[in-house]
């Protein structure tokens, strides 16, 4: 065992342990999307958590830090918190905030992340650039909300680990990077049905079990100025 | 999105190419850096890539479709719908965009009701966007199979189409008037 120092608070790790799972497991919660504690790889994709660590010279990810003996370590410095808000504001330039109607509401990363970093889930002074269609119902179960999903990768990470034949998948370039179903045509013949673990790790419910009953998403839905400030997603300064 | 939309039957020579594709696939090895040559190759055959030979690439290599879908659309140049009859090129190159190159394209998409990468249903006209055709003096510039159309506008858009569909309809009338011809003489 190690003693390491989160925000002058001496903690025992295992060193090689991620900095990440050592600060969560201690009741030190710092931004992350595309962590996840059950697979070993982590993207460090997200670049949200950022931490400031004594003798480097910049804010590292806590994701990709492993511990060691002596680290001494800061979470909540104004340069880190200057990073995590510029991150954050870039992924919610992408997302289209609807939490009234969004299943994931109050359980929601991004909800959790803007309210600790005390900003609100509309960025201002960027352009929201949406994408069409709103849902996309290819897979026989599941369906897809491009505007939710943050493209962290746990899904399809998580699907990779446990599949050797993975069901979706990362398409397209850039902006209209999405996730995929690509040819899962028969709900028989594949997996999905006990496995869940896509839904079930998604941080933003862009991945959601198909229910017939729910009125489609978006177009015309939007909610009006007047009755937007009942949204939690003006919540915040 | 590609997957959106409905996709297409594949013609007698498509399915046709889509068999000799099958035997071609023999030739490549089972790793998957095989997989950019192979999809190279159908793509070569049938102009694009269909969802049955996405799947027949897929089962030789053992991989699952989606990730080779995954793969090809990273890439632009793997087209996943069949090249129009009318293939309608917009340039969006720094000269075209300067000149709002976006606005033509967007036109051809209105009028034509597909998104560009995508062909019409029946096949008449697909759309896509091309980075700089060299000949920037005349921005912006919309190449309609091999013919250049230069200092397009969005007026001229609904023109053209309007031309094809005219020089459709004529070609129509003589080929009847042909037919008819023909049955008269025996």
């Amino acid at each position: 065992m190690a003693t390491i120092y989160i925000d002058d608070k001496a903690v025992e790790a295992t060193p090689g342990d991620s900095l990440l799972s050592v600060c969560l497991k201690n009741g030190i919660y710092v931004p992350h999307l595309c962590y996840l504690e059950e697979l070993k790889e982590t993207p460090a994709s997200c670049r949200l958590c950022f931490v400031e660590v004594e003798g480097e010279p910049a804010p590292v990810t806590a994701c990709t830090t492993m511990v060691r003996e002596d680290l001494r370590v800061r979470t909540d410095t104004p340069e880190v918190r200057r990073l995590q808000r510029a991150a954050l504001r870039l992924l919610l330039s992408v997302h289209r905030v609807d939490c009234g109607r969004c299943p994931a509401n109050k359980h929601c990363d991004l909800q959790r992340i803007a309210a600790l970093l005390g900003t609100g889930l509309k960025p201002k002074n960027l352009a929201l650039l949406l994408r069409e269609p709103q849902v996309v119902r290819v897979h026989p179960l599941f369906d897809y909300y491009p505007n939710r999903c943050v493209l962290c990768g746990r899904c399809v990470r998580l699907c990779r680990e446990r599949h050797a034949m993975p069901l979706l998948t990362f398409a397209d370039r850039g902006f209209s990077t999405t996730v995929t179903f690509y040819g899962q045509g028969n709900s028989e013949e594949i997996p999905c049905a006990d496995c869940r673990a896509c839904v079930k790790a998604c941080p933003v419910a862009a991945l959601w079990p198909r229910d017939s009953d729910a009125p489609v998403p978006g177009g015309e839905e939007e909610p009006s100025p007047n009755t937007a400030g009942s949204d939690p997603a003006e919540a915040g300064p | 999105m590609h997957e959106q939309s409905k996709e297409f039957e594949l013609t007698a020579e498509e399915a046709a190419a889509l068999d000799e594709i099958a035997g071609a696939l023999g030739r490549f090895g089972q790793e998957r850096g095989n997989l950019i040559p192979i999809l190279q190759m159908v793509q070569e055959r049938l102009s694009y890539l269909p969802p049955r030979a996405i799947e027949l690439v897929a089962s030789h290599l053992g991989m699952a479709p989606c990730e080779v879908y995954g793969v090809a659309t990273f890439y632009n140049q793997f087209r996943f719908h069949p090249p129009g009859r009318y293939r309608i090129k917009v340039c969006l190159g720094t000269a075209c965009h300067v000149k709002g190159g976006d606005i033509i394209l967007e036109n051809f998409e209105r009028k034509l009701g597909i998104r560009d990468g995508e062909t019409t249903p029946d096949r008449e006209f697909s759309i896509e966007r091309v980075a700089c055709v060299g000949c920037c003096a005349l921005a912006p510039v919309t190449v309609i199979n091999e013919t250049v159309h230069g200092h397009t506008a969005p007026s001229k858009v609904e023109g053209l189409l309007l031309g094809f569909q005219i020089e459709r309809e004529r070609k129509e009338r003589e080929d009847k008037k042909h037919a008819d011809g023909e049955s008269q003489d025996h």
